[in-house]
């Protein structure tokens, strides 16, 4: 249910923008307006939510260590997993953003009689997310050739990668073919498997779609509802330089497509996928794990009450003494004796 | 409650999920998987608020009339104060790949015992009460309305987990739990629900240094019963020292090791090389019964009340005027000591940065929070050929050992005790790698829920632990597991007969204690616990 409304959700903006720019016409409300608003709301949005998490201080170093401490000097440490240093920790999260070492370490468990468990490897969705993620990274970074005039020889280049396979005109990029493969596996995995199933959202389908829906209307431009390339660069560029313009060649399959991104732009700080600003923040993985090296300092630290050595002595003394224990005070006269 | 063989409650176990969704299951208070509440009194004493009588079983929790506000403000003040709370309600994509890591929920098979269902519980109230999108789309945006069932539910499954951060291992952003459950039970300590398991030991600890409630004269006689044991085996009597002002060291292990075996005989060890060390090095170490307890149940109640609890550490380290503090083999004790203790109640400038008089060690680790864990000490003292060790006294032991859940994922500490391991013991084996070192499964009874009321769930959250070391005691015949927390020689016992009959449960320094050779003592011809040594059985 929770995806079938979150495929519908998707339908109904597609939808939207078929109506707003095939039938009425609206085209400068969805070629100019709603990007711009977009594209403010995404970095506007991003930059507050990060803002609002740093606000919070982080009052104790609380890292996950996976590996070995800095310890004596004989035993070898696991500088990466369990850093000591500011730079084992730039290894550690360089490792967790650029190769998702954490869900590389994904196991499965399973239930035998016997009793038994046992736990099996269960890398599938490591590599089908960093298909995902990686493939994103591409596309957007192919996309800047639209942005860009003349486009640097970077973009050009990873263009130029993307669709080495040179199969068909125009050319498919392998690109296309991973994200799709990779969101299929998102998706089909959260609908299949029964425990990923229970814990979803519809804020977990929602955006799988969204970016479906992106992907499947950029293919369908390129390949099957052509549409004018040189018009959309006019647009575009048109709208990096402040002076849109919105040639009449362009189709609606265009603005379709644009506006799923700028739905994407304008949910985006609002939803999980902020995940991407947060594994920088996440204070289990980014803290140097040299706690008992370097005093960490908490702001709010308030001063609390304790039960004092004293308070303890006056309450025990004189069982303390009876025991043999070394007492600060000594037991007290009885107060007669003191009055003589 | 009498419980189903290990068999039967094996099979009773369904990974399968309910067919209604989690916001529409409302929860069911089953009687074997909750603590008893706090006793009034123990809340009392340590100045908690709402003590009160109350049932979990009852419709009618007696929360305070304003509890709702008192829950929205304490989340608003916990937001502002902990960046990783605002952090983990945001950023979690329900990718699922801490569900099945958790030792409850695979036991238990509970869904919401998958850590990721478990912080929703959390996360559904704040996207409700703090978000814009779950005030208006609501359930449509994952929120839903605070009620007095919401708070059942999170005293429920905040009393189900153990903080072992297993999760947060293989979590793709890091997403801890333990934390999200030490808030989770900030809140409803706000409201007065606790368990008696866990405020009666901090009611203890306050007043007498110790969660058991040891008294001073109490203390010093339990552990000259040790003494008198270790000289029946070995000739040799220690004569430990008790709130010495000017000893080189404050030593502060878990009050569990002085009170319950097997964990007595590991507090036997330390005895042993304490007198060991200072007959051959004169070493000069103290115990405190002031500061007589290393665990601290405060962890599992507040950050306020750990804070409380863990001030005497410094303060007695203080008052006796010694270099630096030395610690015993405990688990959340070495969290809070690695994690927290500086940044509350440090910076610990009145000790010396920790060296070890005997080998010259300077343990750089520890030169600001200035304590050491024991292993580490033994371990550098071994390595340094500083005791005479004879390994042979362990040959009955087939061993195979656990890491306790804090020291492995809280600090790191998992070479030092394998070392010593293989200095005192000849027969040593690994469990398999998915379950030890920093993958390592809990107990199952950790954070305050070791419990007799809920034995089912902790055998049931133990079940990924014992069936590791099942797999070792069939394979290579491991009839003893080795640990280096205070709570685990307490709950092992019982679980290993449970699941794995013929394994028994030891501590590292009873180990030690075993192989070490006192000067002048005579032949042994039993171990510490009376058990003729090999070769002697005759």
């Amino acid at each position: 249910m929770k995806a079938t409304y979150s495929l519908f959700l998707v339908f109904g903006l597609v939808l939207v923008a078929l109506i707003g720019v095939g039938g009425l016409g609206l085209h400068y409300l969805f070629g100019v307006i709603i990007p711009y608003v977009a594209v403010l709301c995404f970095i506007l949005g991003f930059i507050c939510k990060v803002l609002n998490w740093g606000r919070s201080p982080v009052p104790f170093r609380i890292p996950t260590t996976a590996g070995q401490q800095f310890s004596l000097p004989w035993i070898k440490q696991n500088k990466i997993d369990n850093p000591s240093t500011m730079w084992g920790v730039v290894l550690r999260m360089f490792f967790e953003i650029f190769t998702f070492r954490s869900l590389f370490r994904n196991t499965k468990v399973e239930l035998y009689d016997g009793p038994k468990l046992a736990y099996a490897s269960a890398k599938w969705l490591w590599l089908f997310a960093l298909m995902f993620h990686y493939a994103f990274l591409v596309i957007f970074i192919r996309h800047m050739r639209f942005f860009t005039e003349p486009v640097p020889s970077i973009f050009q280049f990873i263009d130029k990668v993307d669709g080495v396979l040179q199969v068909g005109a125009p050319h498919i990029y392998i690109t296309e073919i991973i994200i799709l493969v990779g969101l299929a596996f998102l998706l089909l995995r959260r609908i299949l498997d029964p425990k990923i199933r229970y814990i979803s959202l519809p804020a977990d389908y929602f955006p799988l779609f969204l970016i479906l829906g992106i992907v499947v209307s950029g293919i369908l431009m390129r390949f099957f509802v052509k549409t004018d390339v040189v018009g959309i660069k006019q647009i575009t560029m048109g709208l990096v330089m402040l002076k849109p313009v919105l040639p009449k060649s362009v189709g609606t399959i265009f603005y379709v497509h644009l506006f799923l991104v700028s739905v994407l732009l304008i949910y985006f700080p609002f939803s999980k996928l902020m995940h991407m600003g947060g594994v920088f923040l996440s204070p289990t993985r980014n803290m140097i794990n040299n706690n008992r090296m370097k005093r960490h300092v908490n702001p709010w630290n308030y001063p609390v009450k304790v039960h004092t050595y004293e308070a303890y002595e006056d309450e025990f003394r004189e069982k303390m003494v009876e025991a043999g224990l070394p007492v600060d005070k000594p037991l007290e006269q009885s107060p007669a004796e003191n009055k003589e | 409650m009498a419980l189903p063989s290990a068999r039967e409650l094996f099979s009773k176990i369904s990974h399968r999920m309910p067919k209604r969704e989690w916001m529409d299951i409302p929860v069911e208070i089953k009687p074997g998987r909750y603590c008893y509440p706090a006793n009034p009194k123990s809340l009392e004493y340590v100045g908690m608020p709402y003590a009160r009588q109350w049932s979990p079983l009852d419709e009618d929790w007696k929360l305070p009339e304003n509890w709702m506000e008192i829950i929205r403000t304490g989340m608003r003040d916990r937001l502002d104060r902990f960046r990783t709370f605002k952090i983990f309600m945001d950023i979690c994509v329900r990718c699922g790949a801490c569900a099945d890591k958790c030792h409850f929920f695979i036991g238990t098979g509970d869904p919401k015992n998958m850590p990721v269902l478990r912080a929703e519980l959390l996360r559904s109230i704040y996207r409700g009460e703090f978000t814009t999108a779950g005030k208006i789309l609501g359930r449509f945006a994952g929120a839903r309305k605070l009620t007095e069932e919401v708070i059942k539910e999170w005293w429920y499954y905040f009393y189900q987990c153990t903080e072992c951060r297993r999760c947060s291992l293989f979590c793709p952003y890091g997403i801890d739990q333990a934390e999200l459950t030490i808030i989770g039970r900030e809140l409803t300590n706000l409201l007065g629900l606790n368990t008696d398991w866990i405020a009666t030991p901090v009611a203890n600890c306050y007043r007498t240094g110790n969660h058991l409630g040891i008294q001073p004269h109490a203390f010093k006689e339990m552990i000259e019963f040790f003494c008198d044991d270790i000289e029946e085996v070995t000739g040799i009597r220690p004569e430990p020292q008790f709130n010495k002002k000017g000893a080189d060291i404050l030593f502060i292990t878990p009050s569990g090791d002085v009170f319950a075996d097997p964990g007595t005989y590991t507090c036997m060890g330390y005895l042993m090389l304490f007198h060991y060390l200072k007959e051959e090095y004169g070493l000069d170490v103290t115990w405190s019964t002031y500061a007589s307890e290393g665990g601290n149940f405060g962890f599992f109640t507040s950050h306020e009340m750990m804070k409380r609890l863990n001030a005497k550490m410094y303060m007695e380290a203080k008052r006796l005027g010694v270099k630096w503090i030395l610690g015993g083999e405990c688990g959340h004790m070495w969290r809070v000591i690695h994690q927290y203790m500086d940044t509350m109640n440090g910076p610990a400038d009145f000790l010396e940065e920790p060296v070890n008089p005997i080998t010259g060690t300077k343990f750089e680790n520890a030169k600001s929070t200035k304590m050491v864990h024991i292993t580490e000490f033994t371990a550098d003292l071994i390595k340094h050929g500083k005791l005479k060790l004879d390994k042979s006294r362990n040959d009955n032991i087939i061993l195979t050992y656990h890491d306790s859940c804090n020291p492995s994922r809280g600090m790191g500490l998992l070479e030092e005790p394998r070392y010593i391991i293989k200095h005192v013991c000849n027969h040593f084996y690994e469990m398999p790698e998915n379950t030890i070192r920093e993958q390592t499964f809990c107990c199952g009874s950790g954070a305050g829920l070791n419990a007799g009321e809920i034995e089912e769930l902790r055998f049931l959250g133990g079940l990924p632990r014992a069936n590791a070391v099942k797999h070792v005691h069939d394979k290579f015949g491991v009839n003893m597991l080795a640990c280096i927390c205070a709570i685990d020689r307490a709950v092992f016992p019982p679980l290993m007969d449970y699941w794995v009959p013929g394994v028994d449960v030891t501590g590292i320094h009873e180990l030690v204690g075993n192989a070490l050779i006192l000067p002048g003592e005579k032949e042994r011809e039993t171990n510490l616990r009376g058990e003729p040594l090999p070769g002697k059985e005759g």
